[in-house]
């Protein structure tokens, strides 16, 4: 007993130090007693560590990348041996975290949109193996497309794979639903999905900290076949799915994230998810909406509140950031004649970020306008950095190609693909990671010859090198550039997952050892560059060509921290 | 007390300092804040912004409503009119850098960006680079824009040099006092100005 009692203050004084020290790292975030000041982002992953997180995995994509980063930088986590380190992309990733909750460990996967897309068959099947430990996925979208190539609404993945969705409206929401979210997880052995919007994610408000809790032991899951989706265990567990989802829409009514307000004014119901509630309260500056209100953050869809909201209301107004996926629902659940209002009928526009005076048009509230901005005004698209190795690569480039027609860069994703703006207008492509290599390789298979890809070496390791095996077994004729700056620039310059062993990988896949050229993208050895480029344009199979030189702005954080430790 | 304040410049001009330091002072008047930034591609020379707002009730919204703005700061003139579209017609001020960065090929005519800056009924336009180099620290403009902007801010001074000794605690002492001056020569700007 006594040993007992000592455990538990030991315990104690170790979660009491542990918020301590967090807390002085933090202090000028200090808001009163306990508040910190977190971005949405941060705020998911402190809400990880205290809710006993023993892994974090993910491939940074914006707006998602801090999650990890946060967790990368925390005392504590290195402290208790917490995984965070990159992984190649977000398919290993979401396997490796699936990994962990086998071994009955809390796993957090986190992802951009699009990422999930790359995850989807770990994914969607995670949801018939269902979890051991906690599993959660975040996946951030973007909607008005900030800094991507879609606004494609993680919340259909999340229907899809028939998980239950988290979807906060504040950074404090955004930290208890980690908690939450690992305990539902464990409850029911089943991943949960938390889906954030850029604006959530990269805004910062104040956050209260609950308790702090151990990680997992190691145990396994009871049935040692849980996992095993052949197709006769998978039917089971299929089944098993669809019987537990009944509970989760239970468990929907019931949510703290759910609630419904009555207001006194019929002539309206509306019904507001995630984010989405902050603009409609900033028109009601007393806080109080006049009409029934139904607040959606967990799914599936509460369909019981759902009916009530509709049948206390004459019309009902649908306000959800991305896709009107709520809004298509309901027009299914809803029999006769009554009005629903959202993004499909006009009432709010179809594509795009959602904002405060959206909510006041569709309200019939006031609109407010500033000024006039002049008409003077230009765009300043982000642009390469000067000094960038690319631009040595692409001048390079253009010089071999300018004998030739247009259009036969296939490029893909990353700093380089600026390399499409002016002056370079150096790439004619660009759909998804590592979609270079490959459609390189389809337009030389249609006889496109010769065609080049443009890929980085992050893109490259997340999903070129499969690309690549493929153009090495059909000897396809394409040149391969790998622009290798050895970081992922991009979003904030990431290790890369294959420094220094991008010809070891290249050669690995089969590219003959005479066509791996590795070249310096600098000024005074453009044309021995362009020599090079053009040799190997001009082989009839398939060449690599590796402009490598570090990303300046990496160089310059790296001697900055040098000059720091010197002093 | 409630502020809505647009900051705007150009990636690497230092926004987000700005508002670390309006940030921690309005946080020590335990007051209520939201920031809504826009990460991401910044580091090349593209524009940004952020939403800051600061009060003492609870805040609702991320984003500040259009024409509801209090202040938009900022630390390049072609961005100061970027985002006039935020800027409350009946209240709001601009404060902004004249010193143009001249990053695009398509730059207006730097002439007539000042012209559109003169029109604003409610403006303070300042050459910050210029005082920043005389505080001695030719890479605190951003830091003479607070200054400048910071009669409008509902916070006393004091606060601010607070604020500043707070966020830049772990440089030199002479980094401290050059930000200090910087931040007294825009706010002596003001005075004289408004
Ligand atoms: C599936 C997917 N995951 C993540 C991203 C976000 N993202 C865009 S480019 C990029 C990395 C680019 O790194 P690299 O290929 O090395 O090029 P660099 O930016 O260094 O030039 C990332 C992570 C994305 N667009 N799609
Ligand atoms: S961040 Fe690095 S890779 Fe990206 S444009 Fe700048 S120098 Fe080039």
């Amino acid at each position: 007993m006594a040993s007992k009692v000592a455990k538990m203050y030991d315990l104690k004084k170790k979660r009491f130090m542990k918020k301590f020290l967090f807390l002085l790292r933090h202090i000028h975030y200090t808001i009163m007693a306990n508040k910190l000041l977190l971005l949405g982002d941060e705020a998911i992953a402190l809400g990880a560590l205290d809710a006993g997180l023993s892994g974090i995995y993910a491939y940074p994509g914006t707006p998602s990348t801090e999650i990890t980063e946060y967790v990368q930088h925390s005392k504590t986590a290195k402290e208790n041996n917490i995984h965070c380190t990159w992984s190649a992309n977000e398919k290993t990733a979401m396997e490796a975290a699936l990994g962990m909750s086998y071994a009955g460990k809390r796993a957090m996967v986190c992802m951009k949109h699009v990422g999930l897309n790359v995850a989807a068959d770990p994914f969607i099947n995670s949801a018939i193996t269902g979890a051991n430990g906690g599993l959660i996925v975040v996946s951030a979208d973007d909607p008005s497309m900030h800094s991507s190539q879609n606004e494609q609404d993680s919340r259909f993945y999340g229907k899809f794979a028939m998980v239950p969705i988290l979807e906060p409206s504040s950074q404090q929401e955004a930290y208890d639903m980690v908690h939450y979210g690992f305990d539902f997880s464990e409850k029911y052995q089943v991943p949960v999905l938390i889906r954030i919007t850029t604006r959530m994610a990269h805004s910062r408000s104040g956050v209260v900290r609950s308790d702090c809790r151990e990680q997992n032991t190691l145990h396994l899951p009871s049935d040692l076949r849980q996992f095993v989706l052949l197709p006769a265990i998978a039917k089971k567990r299929y089944n098993k799915l669809l019987e537990t989802h009944r509970f989760f829409i239970e468990e929907s009514e019931n949510s703290p994230f759910n609630a419904y307000h009555d207001g006194p004014d019929k002539s309206l119901g509306i019904l507001v998810a995630g984010i989405a509630l902050n603009y409609l309260m900033e028109n009601f500056p007393d806080r109080k909406i006049p009409y029934p209100l139904l607040k959606i953050g967990q799914y599936p869809m509460p369909r019981k509140l759902v009916e009530k909201l509709v049948g206390e209301s004459r019309e009902v107004l649908i306000v959800e950031d991305g896709y009107p996926m709520i809004e298509e629902l309901i027009r299914g659940y809803i029999p006769g004649q009554k009005k629903i209002r959202g993004r499909f009928d006009g009432s709010i526009p179809r594509t795009g970020e959602l904002n405060p005076n959206i909510l006041a048009v569709a309200l019939g509230l006031p609109d407010t306008q500033g000024l006039p901005v002049p008409d003077l005004m230009v765009g300043r698209p982000p642009q390469l950095c000067a000094g960038c190795p690319h631009i040595d690569s692409y001048k390079a480039l253009n010089e071999v190609l300018e004998a030739l027609p247009k259009g036969r860069v296939f490029s893909d994703i990353g700093c380089y693909t600026l390399g499409a703006l002016k002056p370079y207008e150096a790439i004619n492509s660009c759909v998804d990671m590592g979609a270079s290599i490959t459609m390189a390789k389809g337009a030389a298979d249609a006889g496109f010859v010769p065609s080049v890809a443009v890929i980085g070496d992050s893109t490259f390791t997340h999903s070129g090198i499969t690309g690549l095996l493929d153009a090495v077994n059909d000897k396809s004729p394409v040149t391969v550039i790998i622009l290798d700056n050895a970081t992922t620039a991009m979003t904030g310059g990431q290790d890369s997952a294959g420094t220094g062993r991008i010809e070891d990988i290249c050669k690995g896949v089969g590219v003959e050892e005479a066509h791996i050229r590795v070249i310096r993208p600098l000024r005074k050895y453009h044309e021995e560059n362009v020599t090079i480029i053009r040799e190997e344009l001009n082989y009839n199979g398939v060449s690599v060509i590796i402009p490598r030189r570090e990303c300046i702005v990496t160089v310059d954080k790296r001697m900055r921290e040098k000059f720091r430790q010197k002093q | 007390m409630k502020k809505d304040i647009i900051l705007a410049g150009v990636g690497g001009q230092g926004i987000i300092s700005i508002a670390s330091v309006i940030g921690y002072a309005a946080l020590q008047e335990k007051m209520f804040l939201k920031q809504s930034e826009v990460h991401g591609m910044s580091q090349r020379g593209g524009d940004v912004m952020s939403n800051l707002r600061i009060s003492h009730d609870e805040i609702a919204s991320d984003l500040i409503p259009f024409g509801q703005a209090d202040l938009i700061i900022s630390v390049e003139p072609l961005e100061s009119l970027r985002y006039l579209s935020y800027l409350s017609p009946t209240e709001g001020w601009l404060v902004t850098n004249i010193t143009p960065f001249n990053n695009i090929p398509n730059y207006p005519d730097i002439e007539e960006v000042i012209a559109g800056i003169n029109k604003i009924p409610r403006h303070i336009a300042l050459d910050a680079d210029k005082l920043a180099k005389e505080a001695g620290s030719a890479k605190s403009a951003n830091i003479v824009i607070l200054g400048a902007a910071s009669p409008f801010l509902g916070l006393a001074f004091e606060k601010f040099q607070d604020a500043i000794r707070f966020i830049f605690r772990s440089k030199e002492e002479s980094v401290i006092e050059k930000n200090l001056e910087a931040l007294k020569l825009g706010r002596d700007f003001t005075d004289q100005n408004i």
